[in-house]
């Protein structure tokens, strides 16, 4: 099926006024890649965001006074450095609503939170005839583990299909799911669409009809509006640090008590074992059974920081902001001739705008935007099934965050009649 | 920090003679008869090439690209068919040497007769990015080149 492009709706569809959610945030200066660097239009948190200073200052900070390889040495310095790491997860655990931080594992970000479920619990219990489900918007580490595992099982690979405009067709995932379904792996948010997905709903529909596991995708959530995983109705949710602020190589994978327990390590090594006997191992408790080896202290504290950071401001004013900038950017891009954008409707949407211009590759727009100072992403964005579905090779996206304010718009705009002039467009 | 690019390098590459092969491609589509044909893709992008070649000799009598891409990658594309069409594999060794300098950043390269019209490419290697966009069709002639001998 295609897809339909959505500058078919109008462009104010559902919008609500913008008085509404003022895109008032002004913390610019707090990033110094870009205080540094005023001419820049970061339109690219979908794939990874700036950093603050107090990140920055964090992760100094811990190396400068409390760097020691954390639950290995006696003394005074080691010990502390394992309660700054034990300090991060508890606040991060409370950023994102888990009540019980030993349920949240740092991993590497989302692919290996992603990875660890399948590895794990997948493995141990998905067999031949089994069947598991993911959604043709996923993102590749969505979509790939799943895949790989239902080859290794001999279960069924399902792709749930999409509605017209870009959104989970629950008619259709309905139809999918049965008895034999062991896991509905679906993200959050799309990367690709910006798309917010209805978890209540769909954890509703396979809690009604199936025993499977529900494993959702956070990270294009996570980093941008209010999620509590304790009410959220999912068993397992992976995000990563470095689309939230935080550093590059942390994120983790949250997941309920009962069935962490149950499921074997992931990896083996140091840190997660309780008794080494010569011809068998007994495994530590949560959370360190799935963390193997020094863990990555330094980046769960400049993670702590981050969602700090993101605390001060308040996660609903994050949500207000890339709302009011989206509508806004929405507007000002719907008008432009040949200029079509994908997905729901901006008020259903994340800070997440993809679109296409007339026969201009997306390539040479996001060259001829970078020559603007504006930075995009063109390409797949990790989601062939989902452009094999909106029959492009790939389409440009400019994404949203606390940093960006009217002036990347404004430029965004100007890039884009650029390039609509180099490719000899008549002017709009 | 890098400097964004300024517009006279955005000029430089995005050329008219460009645009040109990008909107009306030549030696577009397939050969009935190929002794040679290679399929590539960039996946880091999705551009895709399928390039078949037709030899006489030890010469590429005719050669047809087809698939999808930038205009940099299409317009490569097509230049390198015009360019290379009744050449011999030698010459066309030699070309693509030439080709790959230029993509390097080689000034003198840009000054080479042979490379023709490729030359209007020379903007690409200002853009790292880039360079892969221009190199594709080469590759997929190498590996056509290679398949034959
Ligand atoms: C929706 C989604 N899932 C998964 C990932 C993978 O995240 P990471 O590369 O941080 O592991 C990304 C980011 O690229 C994403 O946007």
């Amino acid at each position: 099926m295609k897809l339909r492009r959505n500058s078919e709706f109008p462009a104010d569809l559902k919008l609500r006024p913008d008085s509404e959610f003022p895109a008032d945030l002004k913390v610019r200066p707090d990033f110094p890649l870009l205080a540094n660097n005023p001419g820049l239009h970061y339109l690219d948190s979908a794939a990874t965001s700036q950093k603050p200073r107090v990140v920055l200052d964090a992760l100094r900070d811990f190396y400068e006074t409390a760097n020691a390889n954390p639950h290995r040495g006696a003394y005074a310095l080691s010990v502390r450095a394992t309660e700054c790491y034990h300090q991060s997860r508890v606040r991060i655990a409370q950023f994102l609503g888990v009540a019980d931080s030993d349920c949240l594992i740092f991993t590497r970000g989302t692919t290996e939170g992603l990875n660890l479920v399948a590895g794990s619990w997948g493995m141990a219990n998905v067999s031949s005839g089994d069947e598991i489900v993911v959604t043709a918007m996923d993102h590749h580490a969505n979509f790939v583990p799943w895949q790989v595992l239902a080859m290794r099982r001999g279960a069924k690979f399902r792709v749930c299909e999409l509605t017209p405009d870009g959104r989970i067709d629950l008619d259709f995932l309905s139809g999918l799911l049965n008895k034999r379904t062991k896991i509905v792996a679906f993200s959050h948010v799309s990367n690709a669409l910006g798309t917010i997905n209805p978890v209540a709903e769909i954890a509703r529909l396979v809690r009604e009809k199936t025993d499977a596991i529900l494993v959702c995708d956070g990270a294009q959530s996570a980093p941008h509006f209010p999620v509590s995983f304790d009410s959220l109705g999912v068993d397992f949710y992976a995000f990563s640090g470095h689309k939230m602020l935080g550093p590059m190589g942390i994120g983790g994978l949250i997941g309920k008590r009962e069935m962490l327990e149950e499921m074997p390590p992931y990896q083996t090594g140091g840190d997660m074992i309780e008794f080494v006997h010569d011809d068998r191992t007994t495994w530590n408790v949560l959370p360190h059974k799935f963390e193997a080896g020094t863990p990555n202290a330094a980046n769960a504290v400049g993670l702590a920081a981050a969602v700090e950071y993101l605390d001060g401001i308040g996660m609903d004013r994050v949500r207000a902001h890339e709302r009011a900038l989206m509508s806004e950017a929405q507007k000002r891009l719907a008008v432009i001739e040949g200029l079509h954008i994908y997905g729901p409707p901006a008020s259903e949407r994340s800070g997440v705008l993809s679109f296409t211009l007339g026969d201009v590759h997306p390539h040479d727009l996001a060259t001829i935007l970078d020559g603007e100072g504006v930075c995009i992403r063109a390409g797949h964005h990790c989601a062939q099934p989902l452009m094999r579905r909106l029959d492009v090779p790939a389409t440009a996206r400019a994404s949203f965050y606390v940093y960006n304010d009217e002036s990347d718009i404004e430029a965004l705009v100007a890039g884009i009649l650029k390039a609509r002039e180099i490719f000899g467009y008549a002017p709009v | 920090m890098p400097q964004p690019r300024s517009a006279a390098e955005i000029g430089a590459l995005y050329q008219e003679m460009i645009l040109d092969h990008y909107r009306r491609p030549r030696n577009k589509g397939t050969l009935e008869k190929a002794d040679a044909s290679v399929e590539m893709k960039n996946p880091l992008c999705g551009d895709e090439i399928g390039l078949q070649v037709a030899f006489d000799g030890d010469c590429v009598c005719d050669l047809r690209f087809s698939g999808r891409g930038c205009s940099i990658s299409q317009a490569s594309a097509s230049m390198m068919t015009q360019l290379v069409k009744g050449k011999s594999t030698e010459e066309i060794e030699a070309i693509r040497k030439q080709f790959r300098e230029l993509m390097l950043g080689n000034a003198s390269a840009a000054d080479d007769p042979q490379l023709g019209q490729l030359r209007a490419l020379s903007g690409v290697s200002r853009f790292p990015a880039r360079v892969k966009c221009a190199l594709l069709a080469w590759n997929a002639l190498e590996s056509a080149l290679a398949e034959r001998s």
